[in-house]
């Protein structure tokens, strides 16, 4: 019978329109095998968040370059949460400075990965934070 | 059974979780679609499918578009494959869709194969269920798009739409081939390509060859520029005269029973089996197996030892 498989949806949120790292790494979670819903660029929080409501994802992970994390990763998470999706991880890639990780974390963040992250270490921490939930 | 509750009371998040125990197959997946079932059964189902690439995804985003603006609630249950290695899957359809994920009347689901062939998941059926026990008015199931073996559609929707593009080689000579039978709607999309008049023509002379019986419904060719919207609003009005033509000639009623009689048919033969299976000893499918590699048993025999072992299999619980 039909097994249970981990869902999970890869965004990007805001204005860059670079999607070549997202689509790596949707690629490698799929050989990883995962099910991998890929919406594509330039995404609002809002699109983000219905999205991972009606997909019934179990973990989200943002790809973004554009530097706007600050703004937009906040604006996200609060609408996970007010969609009682806040028992979601949330994981980040992309080019995000090391002073803003601590920020990051404290607002919930579970995982960010900056360039050159292999991506078993992707899948890999994407395997931890699992299993912690 | 609270999620049912929370469901039928409008709550997305538990059809979203509803759908998921479902696909997933969990134990109590019977139960739940017994739940929904009264609830059911109002929604217009239509069928999208075509070859890769001939813009099935923006297609069925437009048409949500226009029938948006007519008032209607739209479902979406778009099917991609499952790798046959990883199991993982790339679920990509929602790109051309995801200006319409933010509004409260558009529900989207992507779903992977999981191994299923024949264009749609084993489960599409059921999560169609739950979105119009959800009240979508209109659901659409889009299909893998691998060409020639999508007929699995037929029997899920009520309406099937066959997509085809103009310059994608001997394509329609293949659609011809295996997908003419069951297309209530064609369309060319794309239609500003060259091409797409040879396309509409080549459909069109094995329609005129069929049309000897009476008052059938002639499968209308139609041509769209989805990314541009255009002919997409002629579209969904030969969606709606597809659905008025099934209620009138009888044959929706038609439609619906056969699928009921397939689905009762399909679950007790799964349940069947599954309990055949269980009373077996440990290791005794293998040994069956081997002997019949062996050439010491044959396929035929061993089946009807094993329904011979069933006696008053269907009491059990």
């Amino acid at each position: 019978m039909a097994e249970r498989k981990v869902r999970i949806l890869i965004a990007k949120p805001g204005l860059d329109g670079h999607d070549r790292g997202a689509k790596v790494v949707a690629r490698a979670l799929r050989d990883a095998g995962l099910e991998v819903i890929y919406t594509g660029l330039r995404q609002t929080p809002e699109m983000i968040a219905e999205t991972a409501l009606q997909e019934d994802v179990d973990l989200v992970g943002l790809s973004i370059l554009s530097g706007a994390h600050m703004t937009l990763f906040p604006r996200i998470l609060k609408l996970l949460q007010e969609k009682g999706l806040g028992d979601i991880p949330v994981l980040a890639g992309g080019i995000i400075p090391d002073e803003d990780l601590p920020a990051l974390k404290e607002m919930g963040i579970a995982d960010v990965f900056g360039p050159g992250t292999s991506t078993q270490e992707i899948v890999e921490s994407i395997n931890q934070t699992l299993k912690r939930t | 059974m609270e999620i049912v509750e929370r469901f039928l009371a409008g709550d997305r998040r538990a059809a979203a979780r509803l759908i998921s125990l479902i696909e997933n197959d969990a134990s109590q997946a019977p139960q739940l679609l017994a739940a929904l079932y009264p609830h059911t059964g109002r929604a217009h189902i239509v069928g999208v499918t075509g070859s890769p690439g001939t813009g099935k995804s923006t297609l069925v985003g437009e048409l949500t578009k226009k029938i948006r603006v007519r008032g209607e609630k739209v479902g979406i249950v778009a099917v991609d494959p499952s790798s046959p290695f990883s199991g993982g899957a790339l679920l990509g359809d929602r790109i051309r869709m995801q200006e319409l994920s933010t509004d409260e009347g558009v529900f989207i689901r992507s779903m992977a194969t999981r191994g299923s062939l024949g264009g749609l998941a084993r489960a599409t059926g059921d999560v169609v269920k739950v979105l119009d026990a959800l009240g979508q008015d209109l659901i659409f199931i889009e299909t893998v798009g691998a060409g020639q073996s999508e007929v699995e559609i037929a029997r899920a929707a009520h309406t099937v739409v066959v997509v085809v593009a103009p310059g994608l080689g001997d394509e329609i000579q293949a659609i011809k081939a295996g997908l003419f039978e069951i297309a209530d709607i064609f369309v060319v999309n794309k239609a500003d390509r060259e091409g797409a008049e040879g396309a509409v023509a080549t459909l069109n002379y094995p329609l005129d060859m069929n049309q000897t019986e009476g008052d059938r419904w002639r499968p209308p060719i139609l041509k769209t520029v989805a990314i541009r919207g255009e002919g997409v609003e002629a579209l969904v009005d030969a969606l709606k005269e597809h659905l008025g033509y099934l209620k009138e000639s009888g044959q929706l009623e038609l439609k619906n029973r056969q699928r009921s009689e397939e689905e009762v048919k399909r679950i007790v033969e799964e349940a069947l089996l599954e309990r055949l299976l269980s009373r077996l000893k440990e290791g005794e499918w293998e040994r069956m197996m081997l002997r019949i590699a062996d050439r010491e048993l044959d396929p035929y025999t061993a089946a009807e030892k094993l329904l011979e072992s069933a006696g008053d299999l269907g009491k059990e619980g």
